[in-house]
């Protein structure tokens, strides 16, 4: 399994703070499946780290992993 | 030299006074550092008083610099505060930037954010960030001189582009916890510190999130981004060219806005949809009755899903700033565009102001 978690105003878009899934292959895969379950997510701004980690480009999620979808924030 | 030496040479620029940069000027100076340049077009108002301490109702509609300035001089008389009570825009950055060793991003809004970013990454300046969502809050320090003289990872290298206008909420329209910006701002003071003494290792390539509901800390490891570099300018000509209101800001178009007094006085009759999440207040069912509306709640982030029981109405859209009733609006036009569709300028904050609720 992997654990995916929301951060900010995301979890407006997912209603969840984090969910389990089956194994994906890599951070695209995940980011399509999670954009069919939660459409909203599809006009949302953020990145994605991978236990903890930052990535720029497709990258593999090994079973077990933590993946973060984090939104910029504004306020002040 | 000692720390409390490095501390009263510093030059700290703080930009933003306002529930960010109350806590960080007002550590900064109890530190000991020696100068500070503040700076906020932004006059104090009721609604800020909730989150921005510093300020009381004796002070509302004084600027918030001056505010700021005459009470960091009862707390330390020897500090120096530089003020300004202009919005700040490229020229500023370029003029005063050099003068400080350390930028401190206080804004509430994204087209500053970049600005400064930008600024900071062009004229070689450590940057501490911080910006509050609701709940959350993040902190970093950007673009910091590293071992091997090359400079840490900046915001374009998390987001190299803003969000699209609307769709992440600032303070006045999202909410946020009172006690929040006071939190991050104390984390951002600190890593100003940090930078300034050398003491400690600082949130460079890493990103400080706190969730303030469940406590939790969620620090991320930050790596450069290829394509950050082709957003970010080179020159100043470039910097100065770039319009980061206009990046930061996507026009709505024929989204007709309407003020409470042409609501109250022409369209009753429509529909009135409060689009705001549950938890937010004040709720409006008691004004609601007392104007026998036909009204409803239905929450932005479900409103996609539910468009269908709007469609053909005519339909006025409230929120508690004015900003995702455009969004509304925007959605249902799409839909129905035959319908007459309205957002309520100013939101709920609006009809406070009125004395309504």
């Amino acid at each position: 399994m992997i654990e995916v978690i929301f951060f900010g105003q995301l979890t407006d878009a997912t209603g969840v703070s984090s969910i389990m899934v089956e194994e994906v292959a890599n951070t695209d895969m995940l980011i399509n499946l999670m954009k069919m379950r939660y459409p909203s997510l599809a006009s949302s701004t953020y990145m994605v780290a991978v236990n903890n980690t930052m990535v720029t480009e497709n990258a593999i999620i090994r079973p077990g992993s933590k993946v973060a979808f984090m939104p910029p924030f504004s306020g002040g | 030299m000692a720390g409390q030496q490095k501390l009263s040479e510093a030059r700290v620029l703080v930009i933003g006074a306002g529930g960010l940069g109350c806590p960080i000027v007002q550590y900064l100076v109890a530190a000991g550092v020696g100068h500070i340049g503040l700076a906020d077009h932004d006059k104090v108002s009721l609604s800020n008083l909730h989150r921005q301490i510093l300020f009381g109702t004796e002070d509302i509609n004084s600027y918030k610099v001056d505010v700021v300035k005459r009470k960091m001089l009862s707390l330390n008389s020897d500090v120096n505060i530089h003020t300004w009570n202009e919005q700040w825009i490229q020229q500023h950055c370029l003029q005063y930037f050099p003068d400080y060793d350390v930028i401190v991003d206080a804004t509430d809004n994204f087209a500053s954010r970049y600005l400064i970013n930008d600024a900071c990454v062009l004229l070689g300046k450590p940057l501490v960030f911080g910006a509050v969502s609701q709940f959350d809050g993040q902190v970093a320090v950007f673009n910091q001189v590293q071992a091997d003289g090359s400079r840490s990872v900046n915001y374009r290298d998390l987001f190299p582009l803003p969000p699209a206008n609307g769709e992440v909420l600032n303070c006045a329209e999202g909410g946020v916890l009172g006690v929040l910006p006071g939190t991050i701002g104390a984390m951002q003071a600190t890593e100003a510190i940090k930078l300034i003494t050398g003491i400690g290792t600082t949130l460079s390539n890493r990103l400080w999130n706190y969730n303030a509901l469940t406590q939790d800390v969620f620090i991320m490891q930050l790596v450069p981004n290829p394509t950050s570099l082709q957003h970010i300018p080179l020159s100043e000509e470039q910097f100065i060219s770039t319009d980061y209101e206009q990046l930061c800001a996507i026009p709505q178009k024929g989204i007709k806005e309407i003020d409470v007094l042409d609501w109250q006085q022409n369209f009753l009759d429509h529909l009135f949809v409060d689009i705001r999440e549950p938890h937010e207040l004040p709720r409006l069912d008691a004004l609601c009755s007392s104007l026998a509306l036909e009204w409803m709640v239905l929450p932005l982030s479900g409103l996609e899903n539910n468009l269908s029981c709007l469609t053909d109405r005519n339909v006025v859209f409230v929120c508690q700033a004015g900003m995702r009733s455009l969004i509304a609006a925007n959605m249902l036009m799409k839909a129905s565009p035959d319908a007459s569709v309205f957002s309520l300028k100013g939101g709920v904050n609006s009809l406070a102001e009125k004395n309504l609720i």
